[in-house]
């Protein structure tokens, strides 16, 4: 990841936190409560004392508890606000940084041979656009005309510009970023207010934002257990009027009380940071430079079970790297090495480049003056599939050089009335073994020996393919090489399985055939014909560099073109649900020690027989300070609890690569058991500093 | 405790533990329809009779075993045959005067008392707000009561049975035949292990006769009627198959219907069997024996600890009395641990049968005894309906803890999804209602108070113990409430009717969606529920949301009489 990323945010920075604290109080509007079932119920019971504690000044009596008690809840549901617009700040900051992107800029529109100056929010479908050197795109569309480099990086955070040009993979623009050279014509392919800008903005600004399915699961459990608590507590009242009854004591059954304990009891914690932790789900992956389309697709990654990975840029460096030379017999590997750096002086590409090295390195051979030859570069051409050089001295060839597939060279030398050497031959066959690629090397038309070009896997990927089989996804590697070829490398790489020769439908089958099982898969492309193949995915990460229909086929874009990114995405699509789950069972956890806490400060006057207390202030296992202090200290640590947990909610859960069952025993010890013994610490630590400060 | 004692009880667990798998296993395969079994061709094998017997009943009833039901029309079939026997058993009472098979002449059962009594037979409850021996005539005892004891029995286990095959299908709606399912528990289950059970209850004296009752001089010379009937083909599936109605009014603490330590042991044993060998049969049929045993490890861990403790409390120096282990309400030929480890299980398993009065009880194993049953019947639980309500609580398990491995909830391959919460949570909320609600309102109305015999948190606790017993389908009595008024009749009723349908439905709902799924495949990164650590995990979710629910209400029932007892203060 980059440092220079705009996106990222500290987690608390001043801008957010005012704006969240206004939004918190904007959030009480009835409609935004009920969206939440179980905060609606503590809105409800915070509306209820405050009519009460109204009602109660009105006749004279001024309870200093009541008010207390109506503050704090209150306060729970304020808290639960704030940690929904806190997440949702964040988001908002990184809008109103690309909606700056979207002010309105001239476009050069091409119509009839004629150009015309119109404003970019005039634009249509299909309009033709001309841009140059420190125009501003105006929207979305294709190059469909020339080469150009564009600044994207007010998208994508990455200073280096890109190089966006007509057909092929590279021909998606983006409105708002910036042409650094030459001259491109765009065809438009986004309306507007529906163009890529237009919806990195809704998204991350969680305007569309829809609960997703698992979101909408808990939300009914939240709501079945709000249901059977306040069952629980409403009846408790004509238990306890019959108590009271049988008993003859008198004790305080107040409504604020009830509502006090109900307010312990539901899943507030949960209930109050669950669509935070939804947000910061959405938003880390922002701040990884990836947006996705749906929180949907963020549940979906941690489910995946199945991992597509192409071979090249993911798995492996981009291009082969010679290794090794192996002559011929009556031939010096020296003398081979020096040859072949010869024939790739002219060779730029990265094969050709590492040739040069790897002589340098191994015989410490240099380029040398040739300024008193004739040097004639063959380069490379797909009916020859051979390059090389021809060095003459006083129009007298001396030298000619050919390197190329060994079948091409083969040819080459046979044509010249040589002969192929025998061994060649063989070692051409154990190189290809291997999973390498064999370049012959011919001096003078006859074959010296051959060079290894070996695909060099990625450092690092190895031990990460090793997590993932830990935390139970299966990775293919896709290539387009030979199934020898693919072997080796997978065997290397440590990939669980392969396709070789693989065409862009391959991709498309394997997805249905895993899926079939029951699997979940997710893959990363960027080309058009990898677009179907996104679509079936069940997470589809099309690189920002694709094609505009890869774009739209995937659920999430990978704004680096990173394609090991998917690995990051499956574990912040785990992180999201499993601070889901942890939080829910501490929530729930929780409640035992409230139950120790409000049970005895409620009923320890009755069935006295004329004692202080009665039997049940036994319960007082923590030894509270007095009935209303503990109902307070208990109201004070549900609303604070939420506070305290905002920036896990919004960080997640630290993911560590480790199976199910270590997972769940850590985040159960942590979560389960931390969840059963924090309430009674921090009740009793509230009740300690309210009798300190004698707030009741 | 003596040692004779310590060797009964592992005995006891020890033989339940053996014979589970194997009549587990034996369930799996009537249940799936196998019976490749080569034996079945012999002559001396008994299930060779029990397939004709079925092929007969198909041909009487039509049943076309092989066509296969969606969920809703298995459980719409389930619910008019539940219906249909309600209605015959409610009208059946209603008019027994004048019916064969009435010796006594005994008259017309009120229409409050038929309805509680059809609702509670048909839903497996077998709370009894009527004495047997003066209330009901043989006629209704067998064809009504006893029929009912077969059928609702059976119809729990053709729940269990579409779950199990909701869990096991890949994306199709079939989830068997309801009336084969049916046929089949009958058949090839309950009778056999009925007609088993009864035989040998007969060899130790329990009565089996449709003589009328006989008057004999007693000693002191007074008068007595000592009732008789046809009682042993009763007890037999009242205990097997979970229903806990007795014959008589002091059910198994009657001399004719548990007359001996050895009929004692039986009885428990027939109360435990088919709940334990379900969770081995459910294994089975899903495949996985190992995910049977969890659950049934998981279910024996509760029973156990709620023993231990009502054993504790039971043995524990009694500060009003000062002495241990008070013989009060219990049958000197059982003794307090026989009476306790009764009581237990007849509470862990919605059967309801008692041996000993149950109000009698220290208030903490009395607390045991309601939260045995507030938990929802699910430690082996009823016929079926134990194996199907703890799997509500492992969904609820899976849900909550499940996202914890960083994957949205899965059990057994199938997704838990909205729906699926949705459901578990009708089927959690449906008996908690009906606990809750309706003891508030009982103790609200002076119809609801007055019923009661002792004041205070034992007074509260009759109430609360009856509303739950209706609730989970157990039936056993606190004793002390006089339940047979109008307002007890009729809201013991449909309590006992909630209890049971509004859990059947979502559960069948639940089956269906599950049927309709796919199955992802095992991997690491899958949430394990055969561990250790889901078995405590289960636990926990059990206590803390089927318990501690109630923990408002038993304070000021069950725990605030106890530690007044300790302070020597009694009710």
């Amino acid at each position: 990841m980059k440092n220079n990323n705009q996106h990222k945010s500290s987690l608390f920075d001043k801008h957010i936190l005012l704006n969240a604290l206004i939004d918190s109080i904007r959030k009480l509007n009835p409609k935004t409560q009920l969206k939440n079932p179980v905060m609606f119920v503590v809105f409800i019971g915070a509306i209820f004392t405050s009519f009460l504690f109204v009602k109660d000044i009105f006749e004279g009596h001024f309870s200093g508890f009541n008010f207390q008690i109506t503050l704090w809840l209150w306060f729970t549901v304020l808290f639960a606000n704030f940690a929904e617009a806190i997440a949702e700040g964040r988001g908002k900051a990184q809008a109103e940084s690309l909606r700056k992107l979207k002010t309105n800029t001239f476009a050069r529109l091409f119509e009839n041979g004629k150009e015309t100056q119109i404003l970019s929010s005039q634009l249509k479908l299909h309009d033709i656009v001309i841009c140059e050197a420190n125009d501003m795109i105006p929207a979305d569309g294709e190059v469909i005309e020339g080469i150009a480099t564009v600044d994207e990086s007010a998208i994508t955070g990455e200073s280096a510009p890109v190089i966006r040009e007509s057909g092929g993979d590279r021909s998606a623009v983006t409105g708002g970023t910036k042409v650094l050279s030459d001259k491109i014509i765009i065809r438009i392919t986004s309306e507007q207010g529906n163009t890529f800008l237009d919806r990195m903005i809704a998204l991350v600004e969680g305007a569309k934002r829809k609960k997703t399915p698992n979101e909408i699961a808990l939300t009914i459990l939240l709501s079945g257990l709000t249901i059977i608590f306040l069952l629980a507590v409403v009846t408790l009242y004509p238990f306890a009027l019959y108590a009271k009854n049988a008993s003859g004591d008198n004790i305080n059954l107040s409504i604020p009380i009830l509502i006090s304990l109900l307010v312990c009891l539901i899943p507030t914690t949960i209930g109050g940071l669950l669509s935070a932790i939804g947000i910061s789900g959405m938003d880390r992956l922002i701040s990884h430079n990836v947006i996705a389309k749906s929180g949907r697709a963020v549940e979906a990654a941690g489910d995946i079970d199945v991992l597509l990975l192409d071979k090249t840029g993911t798995i492996t460096l981009g291009n082969r790297m010679a290794t090794d030379f192996f002559p011929s017999e009556g031939n010096t590997e020296n003398h081979l090495a020096e040859t072949s750096q010869l024939a790739s002086l002219s060779d730029d590409t990265p094969e050709g480049r590492s040739i040069v090295v790897l002589a340098k390195e191994k015989f410490n051979i240099r380029g040398r003056d040739l300024s008193h030859f004739q040097i004639n570069h063959i380069p490379f051409t797909a009916q020859t599939r051979m390059s090389g050089i021809d060095i003459s001295v006083d129009q007298k060839l001396v030298n000619s050089i050919r390197k190329g597939a060994a079948d091409s060279i083969k040819h080459y030398v046979i044509s010249l009335g040589n002969t192929f050497p025998a061994d060649l031959e063989n070692l051409v066959t154990q190189i290809s073994m291997e999973g390498s690629t064999p370049l012959v090397v011919a001096e003078n038309g006859k074959a010296i020996g051959v060079i290894k070009l070996k695909d060099i896997v990625k450092g690092g990927i190895k031990e990460r393919f090793d997590q993932l089989r830990k935390i139970g996804i299966k990775t293919i590697m896709i290539t387009g090489d030979n199934p020898l070829t693919a072997g080796a490398i997978a065997a290397e790489a440590g990939v669980d399985d392969f396709i070789a020769e693989a065409k862009p439908e391959d991709k498309l089958r394997k997805i249905r055939e895993e899926q079939s099982l029951g699997k979940l898969v997710a893959m990363i492309g960027d080309g058009t014909n990898d677009a179907p193949a996104l679509a079936q995915a069940d997470v589809g990460v099309a690189m920002n560099t694709g094609t505009q229909a890869a774009r739209e086929a995937g659920n999430m874009v990978d704004l680096d073109s990173n394609p090991t990114k998917l690995i990051e995405i499956v574990e912040i699509g785990k992180q999201l649900l499993m601070t889901r789950g942890a939080l829910t069972t501490f929530s729930i956890a929780n409640d035992i020690a409230k139950y120790f806490a409000i049970i005895p400060a409620i009923f320890a006057g009755l069935y006295t027989f004329g004692a202080v207390s009665g039997p049940l202030s036994k319960l007082n296992i923590m030894y509270l300070h007095s009935p209303e202090s503990a109902v307070l200290s208990s109201i004070i640590f549900n609303a604070l609890i939420i506070i305290a947990l905002i920036p896990l909610a919004l960080k997640g859960v630290k993911f560590k690569p480790l199976s199910a069952s270590a997972i769940l025993a850590r985040n159960l010890v942590i979560y389960g058991v931390g969840g059963v013994i924090a309430p009674f610490v921090g009740i009793k630590l509230i009740d300690i500093i309210i009798n300190f400060l004698h707030l009741v | 405790m003596k040692t004779f004692d310590v060797i009964q009880i592992v005995l006891f667990f020890g033989a339940l533990i053996v014979l589970t798998p194997i009549l587990g296993k034996y369930m799996a395969k009537v249940f799936s329809g196998d019976f490749s079994d080569q034996l079945s061709k012999s002559y001396w094998n008994p299930i060779r009779y029990f397939r004709l017997f079925e092929k007969i009943i198909y041909k009487i009833c039509g049943i076309k075993p092989n066509e296969l039901m969606n969920w809703k029309s298995y459980t719409i079939s389930l619910l008019v045959f539940n219906f249909i026997g309600f209605l015959f058993l409610f009208f059946l009472q209603l008019i027994q005067k004048w019916l064969p098979a009435n010796p006594q002449h005994l008259g017309n059962v009120e229409v409050a008392l038929s309805f509680n009594t059809a609702a509670s037979f048909v839903t497996n409850t077998n709370w009894q707000s009527y004495a047997g021996e003066t209330t009901l005539s043989y006629l209704v005892q067998m064809l009504g009561l006893t029929v009912q004891n077969f059928l609702s029995a059976a119809t729990g286990i053709t729940v269990i049975l579409a779950l199990i095959r909701g869990l096991k299908n890949k994306t199709t709606n079939d989830l068997g035949n309801f009336w084969a399912d049916l046929t089949r528990s009958i058949i090839y289950v309950l009778i056999p292990l009925s007609i088993i059970l009864a035989v040998m209850l007969v060899s130790q004296g329990v009565v089996q006769t449709f003589d009328n009752y006989t008057t004999v001089n007693t000693l002191e010379g007074a008068k007595q009627t000592i009732a008789v009937g046809p009682a042993a083909s009763q007890i037999a599936i009242k205990m097997l198959g979970t229903n806990g109605g007795g014959f008589f009014n002091a059910n198994s603490a009657h001399p004719f219907e548990n007359p001996t330590p050895f009929t004692n042991f039986l009885e428990m044993f027939a109360l435990l069997i088919i709940p334990m060998a379900l969770t081995y049969t459910f294994g089975k049929m899903i495949g996985s024996v190992k995910q049977g045993w969890t659950i049934f490890i998981a279910m024996f861990i509760l029973c156990i600890v709620g023993f231990a403790i009502m054993l504790y409390s039971e043995y524990s120096n009694n500060p009003v009395l000062q002495h241990a282990g008070i013989m009060e309400g219990k049958e000197t030929r059982f003794g307090i641990m026989n009476s306790v480890l009764f009581a237990n299980i007849t509470t862990d398993v919605s059967c309801g049968a008692v041996n000993c009065m149950h109000s009698s009880l220290t208030p903490m194993s009395g607390m045991i005894a309601t939260i045995n049953m507030m938990l929802g019947e699910i430690v082996f639980g009823g016929v079926g309906a134990g194996m199907y309500g703890m799997l509500i609580f492992v969904i609820l398990t899976v849900f909550i803890a499940g996202l914890m491995v960083g994957r949205t909830p899965e059990y057994l391959g199938k997704k838990i999804e909205a729906k699926e919460v949705k459901m578990a949570i009708v089927a959690v909320l449906a008996p908690n209602f009906v606990i809750l609600a309706f003891t508030a309102i009982a103790v609200m109305i002076p119809a609801g108070l007055s019923s009661i015999l002792n004041t205070g948190p034992h007074g509260f606790t009759e109430i609360l113990y009856a509303f739950t017993s209706a609730a989970a389908n157990n039936g056993s009595a606190f004793a002390g409430l006089n339940a047979n008024t109008n307002f007890y009749n009729i809201m013991l009723g449909i309590g006992m009717i909630i209890g049971r349908f509004a859990i059947i439905i979502p559960v069948m709902a639940i089956a269906g969606s599950l049927s309709a799924k796919k199955i992802v495949p095992q991997s690491s990164g899958t949430f394990k529920t055969d561990s250790g650590l889901f078995i405590g995990l289960l636990i926990a979710v059990i206590l803390i949301v089927g318990a501690l629910t109630h923990f408002p209400a038993l304070s000021l029932g069950s725990i605030i009489e106890h530690f007044l007892m300790l302070s020597g203060k009694t009710f």
